[in-house]
């Protein structure tokens, strides 16, 4: 029973903190797309871009990086191998 | 490297090869002086039949089959049905068009549309998977035991679906009128063929497979014309990369315009006519009568001078359709002063985020924007009809990377959206203002035919100024083609690509409110005995009427269900999203307190979209309803409190009943299993 506390207890670890990034550039940079629109990036207003495209790829990569975290995980415990 | 492709992949690279091709065909047809209406129809026709073949290829008498495709799709292509799956009608014809017209706030669509998925990936989709049964409703009874929550899971996901799949019937009959021109309720019933063709003999497994097929066709067009238009504009054939140097030059042309005098002098004269209206309302019914009989008095003067009978029948005119009683006539003024007071709005830049005088007023926005932004995230974590997709794949580790393939074949849209509203705007501010009347191009005059573009030269002048003209949401997209002097054919695939989003949705949707009903409903609350035919015959026959209601709902075209397709997202997050991560992540939560919490934010969900959108009941003669918006939400992102006021009754009412016994040995199975799937 310790694997599979262990093993939960780190699968959850993965997923706050994937939430927190999630939290932090949909809540915490959209705030700020006013003041960030002064910038320019690619021709984009930075705000406009971050809210376009830029929030978009992060959220790709937060999956990109719990499905790889998760994989090791799962062979480290031996977990829905196939 | 075609060696290594699997039997699906050849199938269906196949499959894009041959519409590549018949693509091809038509524009050579085209060429040799095929008229668009039967270009129209040859799309139609082709792209229901394509989707007929899949639909009955894949028919099945197996209860796994029919109702999570065998949980045999792999990753990639879960992803693509997903994709279909989820964007509708809406996402396909209108958020292009939201986003002209809103500019940067129109922006929260993408980021709540998309997030949503990195809630599923996280929070739901490998435990879903992992759980190994077929429904939504199956997973909340499961875990918190008894028939009651099963019961309010299936009504929340009927009310949640069951509009939305009337919206995406209303879509099918609106392309099918425009671009093939046959009459609109013949369009939705063609709309309720192409539905039954996918999913009646096949269930799941059909609908999975015409919707990967969906896919590649909306995608295609929905890609094509925005491609085409931004090499001819850039010459560069990748309107998201290139975007923002025309956002740029259309910031310039917005500092040009938005202050000639011309522009200015238009906004006033808007202003003018809005307070002409707020008057009249004012002084209703009076100034009714008044208005009637100024009418009947130039009418008795141009008969009693030989004036031409054609000034004489205008009038007449005119005075019939004037607004039968002070009710009508206050909704048709009020309506003419909203129009009037939102041409006579300064004009927004564009890029602008969150614009306002005050950083109040500024702070306003941003809550709303971010409220809704959360809304849409958590509701579209939370529709069944996108999570019941993570029950096909063969593996937990292939519904975590469908998630990954579904949001990249999302994406693809999504980015594309915004690119496509500023290039049209490029279009309209080099093209349209400031133009003489006379020399607008064609597509401005074949679309205001149909009422889509709407064009008053208020002061007189013979140009066009920004604030005379008026678009409807849906054109930017369906008129991108001709924008950018395509041959019809473009359009035709636009409006082949519209069908395809708007027929995957409703399918997808449809077969969640038919599980509910039979699976949920019928076999596990009343018939637990019954025979696995009968179950599917039950099934079948409950999708064959629930289609054809959805579809006799669409043809009387309901204005106001359309609008409460917005509201879907906030009922589908309030009611299932607490309850379902709660349930998955602690441990604590039990029945009591999912069942209290999940009515708790239903009904908060539901009073605050009503007290806030409606005045009162006209049918039992309740009004005087409506209140002011909490923190000034708007009622679209109204969810906001359902979703909080949801984990709050959770959180409470769990810790004030006994913890669940079962809770424990139920949570181990589906956070860790040892055993292969």
């Amino acid at each position: 029973m310790a694997q599979c506390d262990l093993y939960w207890r780190r699968t959850r670890r993965i997923t706050l903190f994937l939430l927190m990034i999630w939290i932090g550039a949909t809540f915490g940079l959209i705030w700020f797309a006013r003041e960030l629109n002064e910038f320019t990036l690619f021709g984009f207003p930075l705000g406009f871009y971050g809210a376009a495209q830029g929030v978009l790829l992060v959220y790709l990569g937060i999956i990109w990086l719990y499905n790889r975290w998760m994989r090791k995980l799962d062979a480290e415990f031996g977990v829905d191998s196939e | 490297m075609a060696g290594k492709l699997t039997r699906l992949q050849r199938y269906y690279l196949y499959y894009t090869g041959t519409f590549l091709a018949f693509i091809v065909l038509l524009a050579w047809l085209e060429h040799l002086g095929m008229s668009p209406r039967w270009i129209g129809y040859a799309f139609l026709f082709f792209t229901i039949s394509m989707y007929a073949v899949i639909g009955i290829a894949s028919r099945t008498t197996d209860v796994s089959e029919y109702y999570v495709a065998g949980r045999r799709v792999p990753a990639l292509f879960n992803g693509m049905a997903t994709g279909a799956d989820w964007m509708s009608a809406a996402s396909f014809i209108g958020l292009a068009g939201t986003l002209y017209l809103s500019g940067f706030q129109g922006l929260a669509y993408v980021i709540g549309w998309t997030g949503g998925f990195v809630l599923v990936a996280l929070l739901l989709a490998p435990y879903l998977r992992r759980f190994d049964q077929y429904t939504i409703p199956d997973f909340l009874g499961a875990r918190y035991g008894g028939r009651a929550i099963r019961l309010v899971a299936v009504g929340a996901a009927i009310l949640a679906s069951f509009v939305y799949v009337v919206a995406q019937i209303y879509g099918v009959g609106v392309i099918t009128s425009r671009f093939v021109s046959l009459q609109f309720e013949i369009g939705v019933f063609v709309g309720l063929a192409g539905i039954l063709v996918c999913s009646f003999l096949g269930g799941m497994r059909a609908v999975t497979w015409t919707q990967v097929a969906q896919y590649l066709i909306l995608i295609v067009a929905y890609l094509t014309p925005v491609a085409i238009l931004s090499y001819n504009v850039t010459g560069n054939p990748l309107p998201q990369l290139v975007y923002g140097e025309v956002l740029e030059r259309v910031a310039r042309l917005e500092d040009k315009l938005f202050n000639m005098p011309d522009e200015i002098h238009v906004r006033q004269l808007y202003q003018e006519q809005a307070d002409l209206y707020a008057r009249k309302i004012m002084q209703l019914p009076r100034s009714l009568t008044l208005e009637r009989e100024q009418i009947s008095q130039r009418i008795n003067e141009l008969k009693a001078s030989d004036s031409q009978m054609k000034d004489i029948v205008m009038l007449e005119r005119q005075r019939r359709e004037l607004p039968h009683d002070p009710d009508q006539a206050r909704i048709r003024w009020e309506n003419a002063m909203f129009a009037a007071v939102d041409r006579a709005k300064a004009p927004i830049h564009h890029a602008e985020a969150f614009p306002g005088d005050t950083v109040e007023e500024q702070n306003v926005l941003r809550i709303n924007f971010l409220a809704l932004v959360f809304c849409l995230t958590i509701g579209t974590a939370a529709l069944p009809h996108v999570l019941i997709r993570y029950y096909t794949t063969p593996s937990v580790r292939q519904a975590r990377e469908s998630v990954f393939w579904s949001l990249l074949f999302i994406l693809l849209l999504y980015v594309t959206a915004p690119a496509y509203a500023v290039f049209a705007k490029y279009e309209v501010l080099t093209h349209l203002v400031d133009i003489p009347l006379a020399k607008l191009p064609s597509w401005v005059m074949a679309w205001s035919k149909v009422g889509l573009v709407n064009i008053e030269d208020i002061n007189g002048d013979g140009i066009l100024q920004l604030a005379e003209l008026s678009l409807n949401p849906d054109v930017i997209v369906l008129a991108t083609p001709e924008i950018a002097g395509m041959p019809y054919v473009i359009s035709g695939l636009v409006a082949a690509g519209g069908l395809a989003a708007a027929l995957s949705t409703a399918d997808g949707l449809l077969l969640t409110i038919t599980s509910a009903l039979s699976h949920d409903v019928y076999y596990r609350i009343m018939r637990p005995g019954a025979s696995t035919q009968l179950r599917l015959v039950i099934s079948k026959s409950l999708l064959l009427v629930v289609a054809v209601l959805a579809a006799m709902v669409a043809a009387e075209k309901p204005g106001t269900i359309l609008s409460m397709v917005a509201w879907a997202f906030s009922i589908a997050g309030s009611a299932f999203f607490p309850a379902l991560v709660l349930g998955i992540f602690w441990e604590r939560a039990t029945r009591a307190g999912a069942l209290a919490g999940m009515l708790v934010g239903l009904s908060l969900s539901i009073y605050y979209i009503l007290r806030v959108e409606f005045d009162g009941i006209p049918l039992l003669g309740i009004s005087g309803l409506q209140m002011a918006p909490w923190f000034q939400v708007q009622s679209t992102s109204g969810g906001v409190f359902g979703v909080f006021a949801g984990f709050a009754t959770i959180i409470i009412v769990s810790l004030l009943t006994k913890p669940d016994p079962e809770a424990a040995a139920f949570l181990r199975t589906i956070r860790f299993r040892r055993e292969g799937p």
